[in-house]
């Protein structure tokens, strides 16, 4: 009976090792931090840091609502109490000097829908929902279908 | 009076006890000693270290010049206090540092001893800074920005599109457009373009 209980335990062990073992070959597989490809407990250098995109060249939006994206460098401009840069620009005053395009007319409105003379507080702060670009890869794949792409498909499958 | 009047006999007096050319070269090594100690001492007050000596700009203008390109950029030049706050040009320099009296007074009396008081008077000081750069059309800029070598080709296409139009004109100088790139900027209400 001795014997047999101590197998038992060995054999409990033995599955228990191997079961570990293999999660440990999965997680070396697919590593807990997928942007730096590492374990918890490895160290790895930063990546390096992305480029921005500063082209000026407007980016397609990927649905109609989409705030438009930042096509230039945006570095120290300030938006806080004391001024917002990128009025300085988008203004409705200030785009014939600088041929920027105007913030739209939504930016003018309270919550109330009540047209504003300024810009509407609640829309100060530009970079809550327009942003610049980089060139950093995608660190996991977009699954994202455009609108227009899905209506096709529908479409076709109509057919 | 009686004093003043015998010291002006001795001084208008040809003199009797020295030459003609140990007084004139005298004269000349004096005066090289002396103009080199002004020059130096004034040299001396024209360095970052003696600026950022003082809290008033060590804690608050020094601060926000640090992230700033003028301060960290690819290539390591960097603009110094002096570099932008005071001319090139020697007599330029006087007249400013003549101004800069006032700056003395200030530090006396603490008229920006405190974080409050700095941001009380920040629009104030800023404003004599644009005004002083849109008199000279931006010289202290100019120092290191010449136009002539800019090409607008390696400038994106808006900096380029003002570059070349009004800037290039003379209706536009680089303060005009350029403001708050070295320091934090204050309440812009009623400044002409923002």
């Amino acid at each position: 009976m001795m014997i047999n209980k101590n197998a038992i335990t060995l054999i409990l062990c033995a599955v228990g090792m191997l079961f570990s073992l293999t999660l440990m070959m999965k997680a070396h597989a697919d590593p807990i931090n997928p942007i730096l490809k590492a374990e918890i407990n490895q160290d790895r250098p930063a990546e390096a840091i992305a480029k921005p995109i500063v082209n000026d060249v407007k980016q397609v939006r990927n649905y109609p609502m989409q705030p438009p994206l930042i096509p230039h460098n945006i570095r120290d401009y300030p938006i806080n109490t004391n001024v917002n840069k990128c009025m300085a620009c988008h203004n409705r005053t200030r785009t014939e000097e600088s041929q920027a395009p105007m913030i739209s007319v939504t930016h003018y409105m309270d919550r109330d829908g009540n047209f504003l003379a300024e810009m509407s507080p609640r829309r100060y702060f530009c970079n809550q929902c327009h942003v610049p670009q980089t060139d950093a890869k995608p660190v996991v794949e977009n699954t994202f279908v455009d609108m227009e792409a899905m209506v096709k498909i529908a479409e076709l499958i109509k057919e | 009076m009686k004093r003043f009047k015998k010291y002006w006999k001795v001084f208008s007096k040809p003199s009797i006890h020295f030459s003609l050319g140990f007084l004139a070269l005298g004269g000349f090594i004096a005066g090289i000693i002396f103009w080199g100690g002004f020059n130096t001492a004034l040299e001396l007050t024209n360095t970052e270290e003696f600026c950022v000596g003082c809290h008033e700009m060590r804690e608050n203008v020094f601060q926000e010049l640090q992230p700033t390109i003028h301060y960290s950029n690819r290539s390591g030049v960097r603009a110094t206090c002096p570099d932008c706050h005071v001319p090139h040009e020697w007599s330029d320099k006087i007249a400013r540092k003549m101004a800069a009296s006032k700056e003395v007074w200030g530090k006396i009396f603490g008229t920006i001893a405190t974080r409050d008081k700095f941001l009380e008077k920040r629009r104030h000081l800023a404003e004599n800074e644009w005004a002083r750069l849109k008199a000279n059309d931006s010289l202290e800029c100019r120092n290191c920005h010449n136009f002539d070598s800019m090409d607008f080709t390696l400038q994106g296409k808006r900096a380029a599109e003002q570059h070349s139009t009004a800037l290039a004109s003379g209706e536009k100088t680089c303060i005009d457009c350029h403001k708050g790139i070295a320091h934090h900027l204050p309440d812009m209400t009623g400044v002409k373009g923002w």
